[in-house]
């Protein structure tokens, strides 16, 4: 008993300042939750949504190294099966008034929880069909596979009435507004992904993304670890999208597009292919950008009516903002760094000697 | 007893013949070379035993030991190259390819992978299972980084040691993955005659040192005739002589290989 007491106050007298960060952040989501007004509250869970599919496309993309596109997919799998499965029932019959709801589905209610795993691992399922022929291949198949496979699960879940409504989309999900649902698995998930990532399985993966060949002589499995990314980015993004719906209230196919995928690929190009933190702040940076640019996508108000300032100006900044990335700045926000005390204390002490040139202190990366 | 040989293998690319009749035994404990001009097909005869190309016709047996010491031979032409690195052979690469973005130590820990018993899940919760893989995975890896020189440099980026280093790094990264026959292409490729006397002891060393068995692709002459057991020497995709040290640098086909027709210019 003693002997646990000191291993934890050990623990704690190394990872203080990650504690106090912990405690910050909690006591921040926390007042958060109970002090801001709906639409800031939306917009935070929005965020924290993005960082869930985007972490879960980094750990495919950046540190295995598999342009994968398939974003928009997992995330209506996930979205959809918390739908179908949390809709009240004496509702059903509202919402599916084209054509009823299949039998074998029409009863079925499920606690959130159950349902937001179930898409998870629906996700998982189809990506496992997915990945099975495309990971085997080396280069770019699978992004164009992926691109085409979320485009065939919107038609799919256009077509399916009697299951996903069609085009109608469902309406009446129970929807979660307190913050802790969308905080609370982000933060499990960054917590399991940091812990898989410095484990024997993420540097298997880094090294596939490194070099395939050399990966595969030291005794990879190039297929076996590919796929175990593979599944594990789907069963987040699922989850993710689950989130998605529940937040929205509503799903319908058009939320769908692949352009949806877009946006995560612009947050972790920024952010850095291949760095937690980066996609952490890029997450935050893109999703709050795209709501504090929406001045763009309406008419000039000031007398002057411009015709530049249309709807979709927005993405534009964005596209722009990824090309100059790109081009300038290729490693994105973090490249493959995170952002640690020590990196902090370190680019701190940098900062101070380029400013003043004064004397360096001890007492960089406090906060 | 052979721990590596090969039946007849030829690999063609289209209408070139890389190898040609490749018939190599390589005996438990012995080292040996394999030599050739330019172009001669020796990197594709790795590339073909390690698994990267699957010959277009032969056979490539290899006779592991397991842990009972029972050793039986096995078919592994054509089989993945993670799947016959898992049996025992290990291999560096001619053209260095280390895990460039990562630290050397990381590099050496990813070979220790296939030999990870535990599951991604109990990975990410920390098992107690999970914490002493990684504690031993780790113990084993600082351990060969110090043999070889670089236990001070872990934390460094693999691509910014120096040249000579980066080979000492894909040497140690080989061994991580507990080899019974170790693969060196062109160890002391760019090395200067100072370094190659150092990489030569160092082989030397770990041979014994790990009960090993090498079978290697080298260009300097100086370095094989020293160390080599048994000397194979490819020209064109096929084997023109093959023997002792001795025998080999005195077989006149060789010499023609290495220096023409008139071959009277020995010494």
């Amino acid at each position: 008993m003693k002997e646990t007491q000191n291993n934890i106050g050990a623990y704690l007298k190394l990872h203080w300042k990650t504690a106090v960060f912990l405690v910050v952040l909690l006591v921040g989501i926390g007042l958060a939750d109970n002090f801001v007004d709906s639409y800031v509250r939306r917009l935070l869970n929005l965020c924290a949504i993005y960082v869930i599919v985007s972490l879960a496309m980094n750990l495919v993309n950046g540190f295995t190294g598999q342009f994968s596109l398939g974003q928009a997919g997992f995330m209506a799998i996930g979205a959809y099966t918390v739908a179908v499965f949390t809709v009240p029932i004496e509702s059903r019959a509202a919402i599916f008034y084209l054509e009823p709801m299949a039998p074998f589905l029409a009863n079925i209610q499920l606690p959130f929880i159950v349902a937001l795993i179930l898409g998870g691992l629906a996700s998982v399922v189809a990506a496992f069909f997915i990945g099975s022929p495309c990971l085997r291949l080396r280069g770019d198949y699978l992004a164009i596979a992926t691109l085409g496979f979320s485009e065939i699960i919107r038609i799919v879940f256009t077509n399916t009435q009697s299951i996903t409504n069609g085009a109608l989309g469902i309406k009446s999900i129970p929807t979660i507004s307190s913050l802790w649902w969308t905080y609370g698995t982000a933060l499990l998930i960054i917590i399991a992904t940091v812990l898989l990532i410095n484990s024997t399985y993420g540097r298997a993966f880094k090294s596939i993304r490194e070099d395939e060949i050399a990966a595969e002589a030291m005794g990879v499995g190039l297929f076996k670890t590919k796929m175990t990314s593979f599944l594990i980015g789907a069963f987040f993004t699922g989850v993710g999208g689950g989130l998605f719906a529940a937040l929205l209230g509503t799903v319908d196919p058009k939320q769908f597009y692949f352009t949806l995928t877009y946006n995560f690929l612009l947050i972790i190009v920024l952010g850095g292919m291949g760095s937690i933190s980066g996609t952490i702040i890029a997450s935050f940076v893109v999703t709050l950008g795209q709501e504090a640019l929406r001045f763009l996508d309406e008419p000039m108000a000031f007398g002057l009516d411009l015709p530049i300032f249309r709807p979709g100006l927005r993405m534009v900044v964005f596209s722009f903002l990824l090309m100059v990335i790109v081009l300038f700045y290729r490693k994105g926000l973090m490249g493959t760094n995170e952002l640690t005390w020590d990196f902090m204390a370190l680019k701190y002490q940098s900062i101070k000697k380029k400013l003043g040139g004064k004397k360096t202190s001890n007492e960089g990366g406090g906060n | 007893m052979s721990l590596l040989r090969t039946e007849n293998v030829i690999m063609q690319f289209g209408g070139v013949v890389a190898v040609n009749d490749l018939n190599i035994d390589i005996k438990k404990g012995e080292l040996a070379a394999l030599i050739g001009p330019n172009g001669a097909g020796k990197t594709t005869a790795f590339n073909v035993i390690t698994g990267v190309y699957a010959p277009t016709s032969g056979k490539v047996l290899f006779t592991p030991t397991d842990n009972a010491g029972i050793a039986t031979e096995i078919d592994i032409t054509g089989k993945k190259p993670d799947k016959i690195t898992g049996m025992g052979v290990a291999r560096t690469f001619q053209n260095i390819r280390l895990f460039k973005e990562l630290s050397v130590i990381e590099n050496v820990l990813v070979a220790t992978h296939l030999n990870a018993n535990y599951s991604f899940l109990s990975a990410i919760l920390r098992t107690p299972k999970a914490q002493k893989g990684e504690r031993q995975a780790k113990a084993e890896c600082e351990f060969l980084l110090e043999r070889l020189g670089l236990i001070d440099l872990q934390n460094e980026k693999a691509s910014s040691l120096p040249y000579g280093q980066q080979r000492h790094l894909e040497i140690a990264r080989a061994l991580a993955t507990k080899p019974n026959l170790l693969l060196l292409d062109e160890p002391a490729a760019g090395m200067n005659p100072q370094e190659t006397d150092e990489l030569t002891d160092l082989i030397f060393k770990l041979k014994t040192d790990f009960d090993l068995t090498i079978f290697m692709i080298e260009h300097h002459m100086d370095l094989v005739m020293e160390i080599s057991d048994h000397i194979y020497v490819l020209d064109f995709g096929c084997t023109i002589a093959k023997g002792t040290p001795e025998a080999v640098q005195n077989d006149p086909k060789v010499i023609e290989a290495y220096l023409g027709v008139d071959a009277d210019v020995e010494n």
